[in-house]
C-alpha cells in the first residue's frame, strides 16, 4: 500500500517536473518571439519601410550567413567549448576561393563552394585534433589559430583585395540568384537548419554531442568517445565557417585580409540570445534561429531608426548581457522550484 | 581532476630546478637573440635594445596582472577594450577642457572601475565562465568608446604628456623603468604575501580556500579591478606613445597578453606558474617581433608566428603530464 502511494507520487513528480521543464523551455522560445514581434512593432511605427517585402527579403539574406555560423557555434558550445577563429576561417576560404575563381572564371560554383567548404574544414579538423587530443582550453587554442589563419589569409593574398570586377558573373550569382523564387542564401541557411535539426534530435552521434556537452565523465563511462565527439564538432565549425567564407565573398563581391574580423563575436551573441547555455548540454536549432534572427534585426533596424552605426556595438554588447544574465535568473528559479518542490 | 600536492618546502633538487619551464624559456630567450643578432647586424647595441622596449612595453603592464588572473583559473579577454575605453575617455575629457593631470587620474579610476565591473559580475553570477562574462564586457566596453568618438581620433595633448612614451631617465627609457617597477611590486604580491599565497591556493581548489577562511569574492574582485586599472596604464603609455588616439586602438592586445602568460609558463587550469615566466615571456616575445621587424618580416607573418607560440606553448606541459603519467603505469 505504502508503497504504491511513494510510486504514485514519484511519478506525478517526474510528470510535474517535466511538464514545468517543457513550459520554460517553450517559454524561452516564446519570450524571444514576443520581444522580436515587439521590436518589429516598434520600429515599424517609426518607420513604415520596416516591415515591406523588399526590406524583410533583405533582412533574411543578411541574416543567412550568420544564422549558418550560429548552428555550428551552437554545437561547438553544447560541449563546453567556444571558437574564436571562424572569423578567420572565413576570410581565409573565402579569399582562396575568390582567387581561385578569379584565374579560372569557368569554374562551377557549386566547385567552389565545395573548395571554400573543405578548407574550412580543414582548418576545423586541425583546431579539434589540438582540443581533443590536448585538452588544452578552447578559447586559448582557437585565439592561437584566429592569428595563425588570419596571418594565412594576408599571406596568401600578399595584402591585395579580390574586388567585384575580378570575379565571373556566376560566382556573384551564388547569393544573388533564386531558386523557386527564395534567395539561394536563404535556402542554403534552411537546409542548412534541417540537416543539423535531425542530427541533432535524430541521430545518435547527433545526442551524442548533448551527453558530452552536460556531463563529459559519464558520457565517457557510457561509451561514448569524447575525443571524436569534441573533434568532429570543430570540423563541422570550420566546415560551415569555409561555407559561409564563399557565401560572404560571393554577397559582398569582395574579398579581404581582414573580411569578418570580429564576427565571432555576433555569432557568439547569437547563440547565447539563443539560449544556449555557454556551461553546455543544452541549445536548440530553433533557438539559435531565433537568436540570429533578432540579431539581424537590431543590424538592420537601428539604422532605420537614426541610431548611428557607432552606437550598435554597444548595444548588441549590453543586449548580450542582459541575455546570459536573464539565462542565469531563470536558472535559478528552476533550481528553487525543485528544490522546494523536494522538501515537501 | 588531478590532484596536487602542496609542500610546504620544497628540498633543493639540482634535476628539478633546472628542469623548471623557466629555464626553457631563458633558453628559448637566448637562442632568439643568437638569432636576431645573426639575422640583423643593426639588432645587437644597448641603445637599440632599450629602444624596441619602448614599443612593445605598453601592453607588458596588462600581462602582470592576468598572471593573477590565470592562476585563479580565470581569463580576462576584455582588456584591449579597458584600454580602448579609458584612452578615449581621457583623450575626450582633455579636449573638453578637463586638465590632463585629472584626465589621466580618471583614465586610471575607469580602467579600474570596468575590472571591478568584470569581477562583480563574475562573483555574483557564478554559474557563469569568465570568458563569457568578459567576452560580453568586451564588446560593451568598446562599444562605449566607440559612442564616444565615433569614427573620429582624439589627440594635440600636452608637450609633457609624450614623455610617458618617448623619453629617458639617464638614457633609460621612462617605460622600461616603470616596467620594472611595477613587476617587483607584482612579484613580490605574488611570491611574497599572503595575498598572493591565497590567489594560488584558490587557483587550486576554490572550495577548499572558502572552507579555510579565504575571501574568495572579495580577491577575486580585487585582482580584476587590478587587471583594469593596469589596462588603463597601458593606455596611458599608448596614447603618449601615438600622441592620439582612436576607439579601434589596442586591438588584440588581449590575445597577446594571453599568449605571454601562456608561454611564461602560467597554467590555464590555475594554481601554477610563476611572475618571473611571464616576465622572461615578455621580453622575448618582444624581442623577437622586434628583430624579425628589423630583417622586414610582414607583421602578419609575425601574427602567425605569435599564434603558433601560443599553442605551443599550452601544448607542451600537457605532453609532458603524458609521459609521466606513462611512467607511472
Amino acid at each position: 500500500m505504502s508503497n504504491q502511494a511513494i510510486e504514485k507520487r514519484t511519478v506525478s513528480q517526474t510528470k510535474e517536473r517535466r511538464t514545468l521543464g517543457i513550459s520554460i523551455a517553450k517559454f524561452r522560445e516564446l519570450g524571444l518571439l514576443t520581444f522580436i514581434i515587439v521590436l518589429s512593432l516598434i520600429v515599424q511605427l517609426n518607420n513604415t519601410s520596416f516591415l515591406t517585402l523588399e526590406n524583410i527579403n533583405d533582412l533574411m539574406t543578411n541574416t543567412a550567413i550568420l544564422s549558418i555560423l550560429s548552428v555550428g557555434m551552437m554545437l561547438v558550445i553544447i560541449t563546453r567549448g567556444i571558437d574564436l577563429s571562424i572569423g578567420a576561417t572565413l576570410a581565409l576560404s573565402g579569399m582562396v576561393s575568390a582567387m581561385v575563381v578569379s584565374s579560372f572564371p569557368e569554374l562551377h560554383p557549386l566547385l567552389i563552394i565545395l573548395l571554400g567548404t573543405l578548407i574550412g574544414l580543414a582548418s576545423g579538423v586541425v583546431i579539434g585534433l589540438l582540443i581533443a587530443k590536448t585538452n588544452v582550453l578552447p578559447i586559448i587554442v582557437t585565439l592561437g589559430m584566429m592569428n595563425v589563419i588570419r596571418g594565412l589569409t594576408f599571406t596568401v593574398s600578399g595584402g591585395k583585395w579580390v574586388s567585384a570586377h575580378q570575379m565571373p558573373d556566376s560566382f556573384k550569382a551564388i547569393a544573388t540568384g533564386s531558386i523557386f523564387g527564395i534567395n539561394t542564401l536563404i535556402l542554403i541557411a534552411i537546409v542548412t537548419f534541417v540537416v543539423f535539426y535531425y542530427f541533432t534530435n535524430h541521430t545518435r552521434t547527433g545526442r551524442q554531442i548533448y551527453a558530452v556537452g552536460s556531463n563529459p565523465e559519464s558520457a565517457k563511462i557510457s561509451g561514448i568517445n569524447n575525443d571524436k565527439i569534441i573533434w568532429m564538432v570543430y570540423a563541422i565549425m570550420g566546415a560551415l565557417s569555409g561555407l559561409a567564407g564563399v557565401l560572404w565573398v560571393s554577397k559582398f563581391a569582395s574579398a579581404q585580409g581582414d573580411t569578418a574580423s570580429g564576427y565571432e563575436l555576433s555569432v557568439i551573441a547569437a547563440c547565447v540570445l539563443g539560449g544556449v547555455s555557454i556551461a553546455g548540454g543544452s541549445g536548440k536549432i530553433s533557438g539559435v534561429i531565433l537568436g540570429s534572427i533578432l540579431l539581424g534585426i537590431l543590424n538592420n533596424a537601428l539604422p532605420l531608426i537614426n541610431v548611428s552605426p557607432f552606437w550598435q556595438m554597444a548595444i548588441q554588447g549590453t543586449i548580450i548581457l542582459i541575455a546570459v544574465l536573464v539565462n542565469v535568473w531563470v536558472k535559478r528559479g528552476v533550481d528553487r522550484n525543485h528544490l522546494m518542490r523536494r522538501k515537501i | 581532476m588531478e590532484l596536487r600536492t602542496i609542500q610546504a618546502k620544497k628540498d633543493f633538487n639540482y634535476k628539478s630546478f633546472f628542469l623548471q619551464w623557466e629555464w626553457m624559456l631563458i633558453l628559448i630567450f637566448i637562442l632568439v637573440n643568437f638569432l636576431n643578432a645573426t639575422l640583423s647586424p643593426y639588432y645587437m647595441s644597448i641603445t637599440n635594445l632599450s629602444d624596441a622596449t619602448m614599443g612593445f612595453l605598453d601592453k607588458a603592464f596588462i600581462v602582470l596582472p592576468m598572471v593573477f588572473v590565470m592562476i585563479l583559473g580565470e581569463i580576462d579577454i576584455s582588456v584591449a577594450s579597458t584600454v580602448a575605453l579609458s584612452s578615449v575617455i581621457m583623450a575626450d575629457l582633455y579636449s573638453h577642457g578637463v586638465p590632463m593631470p585629472l584626465a589621466m587620474i580618471i583614465c586610471l579610476l575607469v580602467g579600474a572601475a570596468c575590472g571591478f565591473i568584470n569581477g562583480m559580475l563574475i562573483v555574483k553570477f557564478k554559474e557563469l565562465s569568465s570568458v563569457i562574462v568578459t567576452l560580453s564586457t568586451m564588446i560593451i566596453y568598446r562599444g562605449i568608446a566607440y559612442m564616444l568618438l565615433e569614427d573620429q581620433a582624439k589627440g594635440q595633448f600636452p608637450d609633457w604628456f609624450s614623455f610617458f612614451g618617448w623619453e629617458y631617465i639617464s638614457g633609460i627609457p621612462f617605460i622600461l623603468i616603470v616596467f620594472v617597477v611595477f613587476a617587483v611590486v607584482f612579484g613580490l604580491l605574488l611570491h611574497k604575501t599572503t595575498f598572493g599565497r591565497r590567489v594560488y591556493a584558490m587557483g587550486n581548489n576554490l572550495t577548499a580556500s572558502r572552507f579555510s577562511g579565504i575571501q574568495v569574492d572579495k580577491i577575486k574582485v580585487i585582482v580584476f579591478a587590478m587587471t583594469g586599472l593596469m589596462a588603463a596604464v597601458t593606455a596611458i603609455f599608448l596614447t603618449s606613445r601615438m600622441g592620439s588616439t582612436r576607439p579601434n586602438v589596442a586591438t588584440g592586445y588581449e590575445l597577446d597578453v594571453i599568449a605571454m602568460v601562456v608561454l611564461g609558463g602560467i597554467s590555464t587550469a590555475g594554481g601554477k606558474g610563476r611572475m618571473i615566466g611571464a616576465i622572461i615571456a615578455v621580453f622575448l616575445v618582444g624581442l623577437l617581433s622586434y628583430g624579425l621587424g628589423l630583417v622586414n618580416v610582414p607583421a602578419q607573418v609575425l601574427l602567425i608566428i605569435i599564434g603558433l607560440l601560443l599553442i605551443v606553448a599550452v601544448i607542451i606541459p600537457k605532453i609532458k603530464v603524458t609521459k609521466k603519467k606513462l611512467r607511472n603505469l
